[in-house]
């Protein structure tokens, strides 16, 4: 088993700047992602796309070339297409690449796996023709593909970024249909002082809704009632809007009401998380490095709670740097040196979340679906089965999952968990953190029995 | 199979033969699997095994398993492929001659 | 007096002993854990199984026999009341042999297993092609297999929701997220939970599982019980391939194959491995090869809960009296004994079951 000072899992900014910072202190790093090429969601495929379409995607997205480049340097072994299955103590690192298993190991591992989409159960969500807001970038991004009858439906500057492209790249989105409300602004008013410090982040936005107004894409704001209509496919999107009642033929719907960190990594691990309120979602409990209450796992980027890719990348190589200070490379003055910088930058990066996360709420009634709503996607559980399960006596999503299969399906809950617990959460009384959330287990991701065979008989090869 | 899309391409790019659910497909070559399939027109990509309703990609970044389908008798994910030259693609477990539909 | 009886656990085995108590109409109280607990029913492999059972007690066997024959009366009108089928097959399972040495052996010991018991063991041998014609899917490696009439399977989580449901339908009342740290007996029994609560019954059942090692030595009893882990694999839902199950691999109702399990004296570590779950993967290959291209979807450790003998511990309490232990590792299985034949035990009529040989007395005071 070939063996490295330090494992990094995802090959976004967090992973790639980490990757990159803990080379240069002298540091052996295997960085792994399971797609083929480096940049992660937000700079998906960026080396090959960003000459062939910077003119949709902006220059931000441009700036993930120089990620890409700085992984490229002796010290690192990116392992591509690489699919991590499980983390175990030591640590081993065991992945699925081509068909093949392989193991690694390493001392320290940094986890940066990024976020999901926030999961938005609403009528008719299981349709085809029916995305995630991030789908339909990953689509533009990597593959130069747009939806032609598209509404954007939810909250969140996601949603302006690609309303903003889709009419850069001449298929403006029919409509744009926003859950937050005037009063959730008034609200976000107060973080106001945090918004001027990312008054960039301000900026780009009302620049990017100006674009949309411009192109005359009609927009509604505080809508409710949200259903996908459609047999076989979506076909319309119904909501209201001021008392009024709307449907809007369109092919695709694209939801989005922001993003969560993705915690399967680190849960199997056994770390803690706890509920954030403010973002409406579990994140690990990190200490300023980013170091897990489990030795040797540090979390960055937007696994450990949103921020963003430039937040991501600082937190990355301030993982790094702790990293190599753990391992001898710096000393603690030396380290503290280098981080001091990197902490304010990051500072500075994240002073706009409180005023986003007040101003762009999620959206009430995908937080608490009607009971006739689908929650799990995978076991088609809805979300009035959750609530039958909780007066059984279903404390928490374990033993309402071995009830009724929520979470059981190949996405091992990443598109239903949040909704189970907030379900059970409000059905018993109890708190997200009483309440807990699923036990994560290997695999990660599903791999063949022959895939897992074959390790089985390569270990015995080595022992004969 | 529907061939007016609800997808539009930006660039086009050499193409090759494959096979969706038997029916031949000319898809960009090394593009994103889950990605050709739909701006090919491919509206369901399968049907769920616990009601047989029809899904198709929902993420397109390996979280969601909506997009699941069998290349040489085992399920993946076409959102982490890419397109190969005589790719035979089916939905999950009708591939015709595959072992556990009989 | 808040109840009958106190059923100290709420999983499988206390949910249908509760429930059998209910249906005599007794006052029934169960103190269940929280999400977090090792929770045996909600990992078991969820056989009902009378095969390789008490082969040195032909009373286990016995008493295994006895639950499979009552399960199918149990399952429907659990079923019938609650709505939820538990999936219950008893179409026979196999005990699938990859050598003639090891079938051979076990036949000889079934023999004398079934002579032990007046004859009533019926199992067929399969030879390879034999096999293949039931199971169609069957591996070259595997040369034969005994098929045993008495064996089946069924939905182990459903049965576990169909429990909680009735025995609440039932008028019991359930205490979810309760931990027992005290039982005392000033007269009738009162039982002291974490939280404050405190429950006042005139008999007492420990069903704790591993909880038992714990709680058992304070209420009279020996308790001599410790984890055994079990790695347990689940397959992405398949077309159906396996017919019937095998301590190897079952397919189960909702279409997903089940392999397990492994055998780990780890302690209280619930982790899932690499190389157990490799090992579990590679002999289900040699059983059944199509399973190759199976995705594996979730895995997950159990851990049993294992007498010295293996076998399950009925006794009362002598310190104690109305005080009962009851665990076993074979909680499916047993379920239906357990909501039939065990309220005749506790209730200490002419139609007790003679569970003697089941007592901790077999156990040398350690």
């Amino acid at each position: 088993m070939r063996h490295s000072d330090l494992i990094v899992i995802g090959a976004g900014p967090a992973g790639m700047a980490a990757a990159a910072t803990a080379a240069e202190t002298g540091l052996s790093v295997a960085l792994l992602d399971e797609q083929p090429r480096p940049g992660g969601q937000i700079y998906r495929d960026v080396d090959r796309v960003a000459p062939l379409r910077e003119d949709i995607l902006g220059k931000d997205y441009s700036h993930g070339a120089t990620l890409t480049a700085g992984i490229r340097r002796p010290g690192i072994e990116h392992v591509d297409g690489a699919v991590v299955w499980a983390i175990e103590q030591g640590f081993r690192i065991s992945y699925i690449r081509n068909g093949r298993g392989g193991q690694l190991s390493g001392d320290r591992v940094i986890l940066a796996t990024g976020a999901l989409e926030r999961p938005m159960p609403v009528p008719g969500w299981t349709l085809p023709g029916v995305m995630t807001a991030g789908a339909a970038q990953i689509l533009l991004k990597q593959s130069g593909v747009l939806p032609r009858r598209a509404v954007l439906v939810g909250s969140g500057p996601l949603l302006y970024l690609i309303a903003a492209q889709m009419v850069r790249a001449g298929t403006p989105p029919l409509a744009l249909v926003e859950t937050q409300t005037r009063g959730d602004l008034f609200r976000a008013a107060r973080h106001f002082g945090g918004a001027l410090r990312g008054w960039r982040y301000l900026a780009k936005g009302l620049a990017m809704l100006s674009e949309i107004i411009r192109a005359r894409v009609p927009r509604y704001t505080g809508a409710t009632e949200i259903a996908v209509e459609g047999d076989d496919r979506a076909e319309a999107i119904f909501f209201v809007c001021s008392g009024k009642r709307h449907r809007i033929d369109c092919e695709t719907v694209l939801l989005h009401h922001g993003v969560v960190p993705n915690t399967q990594a680190a849960r199997s691990l056994g770390v803690t998380h706890r509920w954030d309120e403010a973002q409406t979602c579990f994140a690990p409990v990190l200490d300023a490095w980013g170091a897990t209450d489990v030795e040797g796992i540090f979390v960055a980027g937007d696994g450990a709670g949103i921020g963003g890719a430039k937040a991501a990348e600082f937190a990355g190589r301030i993982a790094a740097l702790k990293v190599a200070g753990d391992m001898g490379k710096l000393s603690s003055s030396e380290r503290d040196r280098l981080a001091a910088p990197l902490h304010r930058q990051h500072q500075n990066e994240t002073a706009v979340r409180p005023f986003l996360d007040t101003a762009y709420p999620p959206f009430r009634e995908a937080l608490l679906p009607a009971d006739a709503t689908i929650v799990c996607r995978c076991e088609e559980i809805t979300a009035g089965d959750i609530r039958r399960y909780a007066k059984l006596g279903c404390l928490g999503p374990n033993q309402a999952k071995a009830f009724g299969r929520s979470g059981m399906g190949p996405c091992q809950g990443r598109y239903c968990g949040l909704t189970v617990t907030a379900l059970l959460a409000a059905s018993n009384g109890l708190s997200p953190d009483e309440t807990g959330y699923y036990r994560i287990r290997p695999p990660l991701k599903p791999v063949t029995l022959g895939e897992l065979a074959a390790m089985e008989d390569g270990a015995r090869g080595a022992a004969e | 199979m529907k061939t007016a899309s609800p997808f539009l391409e930006l660039e086009s790019s050499p193409r090759v033969r494959v096979w969706f659910d038997g029916a031949p497909l000319d898809l960009p070559e090394g593009a994103n699997l889950a990605a050709a399939l739909l701006a090919a027109g491919v509206g369901v990509f399968r049907h769920t095994p616990v009601s047989g309703a029809p899904r198709a990609p929902f993420c397109m970044m390996g979280a969601c398993f909506e997009c699941l389908v069998e290349i040489d008798g085992i399920v993946r994910q076409a959102c982490m492929l890419e397109v190969s030259e005589g790719m035979r693609i089916a939905r999950p477990h009708q591939a015709e001659g595959s072992d556990a539909a009989q | 007096m808040d109840a009958d009886y106190a059923i100290i656990g709420g999983g499988v085995v206390g949910l249908s002993v509760a429930w059998g108590l209910l249906k005599r109409g007794k006052r029934v109280v169960v103190l269940d854990g929280d999400d977090g607990a090792f929770r045996a029913s909600r990992g078991n492999f969820g056989l009902v199984w009378v095969q390789s059972k008490g082969m040195k007690q032909p009373r286990y066997a016995q008493w295994s026999q006895q639950s499979a024959a009552a399960w199918a009366g149990f399952a429907s009108e659990l079923g019938e009341s609650t709505g939820c089928d538990v999936a219950l097959e008893q179409k026979g399972g196999y005990d699938l042999h990859f050598s003639e040495e090891t079938l051979q052996a076990t036949v000889a010991q079934y023999e004398m297993l079934k002579a032990k018991l007046g004859g009533n063991y019926p199992y067929d041998v399969l030879g390879q092609n034999s096999l293949r014609k039931e199971e169609p899917h069957i591996g070259s490696k595997v040369v034969g297999a005994i098929l045993h009439h008495q064996d089946g399977h069924a939905n182990p989580l459903r049965l576990l929701k169909a429990l909680a449901d009735d025995v609440r339908r039932l008028g019991g009342r359930v205490l979810n997220g309760r931990i027992v740290t005290a039982v005392s007996k000033p007269d009738g029994f009162r039982v002291h939970c974490d939280d404050g609560t405190v429950v006042g019954a005139a008999k007492v059942v420990l069903s704790a599982g591993l909880g038992a090692a714990k709680l058992g030595p304070k209420m009279g009893f020996k308790a001599p019980i410790r984890p055994q882990r079990g790695q347990v694999l689940i397959t992405e839902k398949l077309p159906k391939m396996i017919y019937r199950p095998s301590l190897i691999a079952r397919q189960v109702d909702e279409g997903g194959i089940q392999i397990g399990a492994t055998n780990e004296e780890v302690g209280l570590d619930d982790r899932v491995t690499q190389p157990g779950i490799s090992g579990l993967a590679a002999e289900a290959i040699a059983a059944y090869p199509a399973l190759a291209r199976a995705q594996l979807v979730r895995s997950w450790g159990a851990l049993r809960i294992l007498s010295p003998d293996g076998l399950p511990i009925y006794q009362q309490s002598r310190d104690m009296p109305g005080a009962y232990l009851v665990t076993c590792h074979s909680g499916i299985t047993l379920a239906a004994a357990h909501a039939r034949f065990l309220p005749d035990w506790l209730e200490g009529t002419g139609a007790a079951p003679d569970l003697e040989v089941f007592s901790e007395d077999r156990f040398a005071v350690s």
